[in-house]
């Protein structure tokens, strides 16, 4: 296993982390509480700029609760409660702030969930959806906006004749790369992915993942996986959760090949998790 | 009894509990029937002594003494504008009640009781909301023995219906799409606008025809507030030729409904006057088939393109 796993990272021979990475946003002592229930313990984890992030960790760690903090997704239901700071940077806000609109918050940082979630509207209205929250209304705009997101998301050659088709009759791929679309078009500042192809066949998954590859360049990436392969094969930077808790942080080269920490090294060899 | 273990033993065992299937299954295909065949054999019984009876006259026709002459039309333009003024009110009430509670309200104590107090209210007998109406719309604001009071009860008698059809509707739609919607930065407002209401319209509506199918039928509230037995005359066109074109006054017409004109030719002597009653209640039974078939193309047709 361990081999298996040196081997995926050294096919990346051309990603290096860039020397000293911008921090983009950073967790400082975040908890996060489900009613009674501590999720997440004193977490601190920078996101570097212009870098895929990658959080893994067992089912239950906490890491898809950590990610939807970012873009204040718990305050749609009652009984949540943060506690510390994520900041974003360079403006230093802390998005956790009460007195920061958590509306304000999903329209810099942008989200695509697991199950693909389109709406049952035509391919151009979903990814135009978020443009038309902010209330772009002029067509010619928004027919520009959504190309250009089409294609960052790889999706405008297949849909380029068929915008105004239903999103339901796309595969369940291209469904998800067109959720990437809706959530690139108002050019985000921080793009969450959770568990964006545990959906998917592999095909499926394979172009995800290259597509994440290819949007780095554009835009900060920060990944929760169930899939350890997946977070070497993509990402600069990984951090491993266990029970609410961030055990080690770094570079994914040097978590996969010399983890510093015991537990680690055992979730990730396969003796654990 | 020890539990079967040889061949023979589950195969007799099992030949047991299919003599169970058996009874139960006789047992329910009778329940079935007693349910169904009751309502063929009378609505077969009304059919065959009212279907002769109707004709383009019994349509056209104000009530009359003489039972050959009289027709519906008064009634069955009662019930049509009755129907439109309840529809008018409780839609926009109880969606966007049900849209409240289901996106808006916060979930503590407060809502829990408004919520189960919907739900009971559906079960209040039709007659009390009569008497409510007739303190309220007839004599507390006014509006007398009119099309308006009685669609404004008929309004609040449906009301839980629609509630209850448009939270159900709200329900249904996947966790995802509304995550969806908010992740990209939609206020509450524009969730419900762009997405909750559109995708749950099917449920809606459907729920509002079932609950006018009820309402169309209901008589008890409707003699209570004082809806008149014999009306020979309609309400005041809505439109005319001259300015202003458009008038309310029928809101306020003396007003007569269908089942109201049935209970009326049922209590004469005159054996024809049971035929007339036969008619109209055929005539009845039909709009609200009608209304229920209605509900169910509405709903196959907008959920054609909505696949969860």
């Amino acid at each position: 296993m361990v081999a298996v796993m040196k081997n995926h990272v050294a096919e990346h021979n051309g990603r290096e982390a860039a020397p000293a990475p911008v921090v983009k946003a950073d967790a400082r002592k975040l908890n996060f509480y489900y009613g009674e229930f501590h999720a997440l313990k004193d977490l601190n984890m920078p996101v570097h700029e212009k870098q895929v992030t990658a959080l893994i960790g067992p089912s239950g760690c906490g890491k898809s609760t950590f990610l939807r903090c970012f873009n204040r997704m718990h305050d749609l239901y009652p009984g949540n409660r943060y506690q510390g700071e994520i900041v974003l940077h360079p403006d230093n806000v802390n998005v956790l702030d009460p007195s920061v609109d958590p509306i304000e918050v999903r329209m810099r940082i942008s989200m695509v969930f697991q199950k693909p979630n389109p709406f049952p509207k035509s391919i151009y209205e979903n990814v135009a959806y978020g443009l038309r929250v902010r209330g772009e209304t002029k067509t010619r705009v928004l027919n520009e906006k959504v190309q250009e997101a089409l294609r960052s998301a790889a999706l405008w050659d297949e849909a380029k004749d068929r915008l105004d088709k239903p999103a339901f009759n796309l595969s369940g791929g291209q469904q998800q790369r067109l959720c990437i679309a809706r959530a690139l078009a108002t050019n985000p500042e921080i793009l969450l992915f959770d568990e964006p192809t545990s959906a998917l066949d592999p095909i499926a998954t394979g172009a995800i993942e290259e597509l994440i590859h290819d949007l780095k360049h554009k835009v900060t990436i920060l990944i929760v996986t169930h899939n350890m392969q997946q977070a070497a094969r993509v990402s600069d930077y990984t951090a491993y959760m266990y029970l609410g808790e961030l055990i080690e942080f770094g570079v994914t080269d040097e978590i996969f090949i010399k983890p510093k920490k015991k537990q680690t090294e055992d979730y990730i060899t396969g003796r654990f998790g | 009894m020890a539990y079967a273990q040889t061949i023979e033993q589950i195969r007799e065992r099992i030949a047991e509990h299919k003599r169970w299937d058996l009874v139960f299954a006789i047992v329910g295909v009778l329940s079935l029937i007693i349910g169904v065949l009751t309502f063929v054999a009378l609505f077969l019984n009304m059919a065959l002594e009212g279907v002769p009876r109707l004709s383009l006259d019994f349509f056209s026709n104000f009530p009359s003494r003489r039972p050959g002459q009289a027709g519906i039309l008064s009634a069955w333009v009662g019930s049509m504008l009755v129907m439109l003024v309840t529809a008018v009110v409780a839609v926009p009430l109880g969606v966007g009640a049900g849209i409240y509670l289901e996106e808006y309200a916060p979930k503590n104590i407060v809502t829990d009781i408004i919520e189960i107090n919907i739900t009971n209210l559906a079960g209040v007998p039709s007659i009390v909301y009569g008497l409510l109406a007739l303190g309220l719309f007839v004599y507390q604001f006014g509006f007398g023995q009119s099309i308006l009071s009685a669609g404004l009860t008929l309004a609040l008698l449906i009301l839980p219906v629609v509630i209850v059809a448009t939270r159900e509707s709200i329900r249904s739609i996947p966790i995802g799409i509304r995550e969806g919607a908010y992740a990209l930065g939609a206020t509450k407002w524009q969730v419900s606008k762009d997405h909750i209401i559109p995708y749950s319209m099917a449920g809606i509506l459907t729920g509002v025809i079932i609950g006018m199918s009820r309402a169309i039928g209901e008589t008890a509230p409707i003699i209570t507030i004082g809806a008149l037995t014999f009306i020979a005359f309609l309400p005041p066109a809505p439109f005319s030729a001259e300015p202003p074109y458009v008038s309310f006054e029928w809101l306020t017409s003396p007003f007569t409904v269908m089942p109201i004109q049935m209970f009326n030719w049922t209590s004469r002597p005159e054996a024809a006057f049971q035929v007339n009653a036969a008619a109209a209640g055929f005539v009845l039974v039909l709009m609200t088939l009608a209304m229920n078939g209605l509900a169910i193309y509405i709903r196959y047709r907008l959920r054609k393109n909505l696949k969860w």
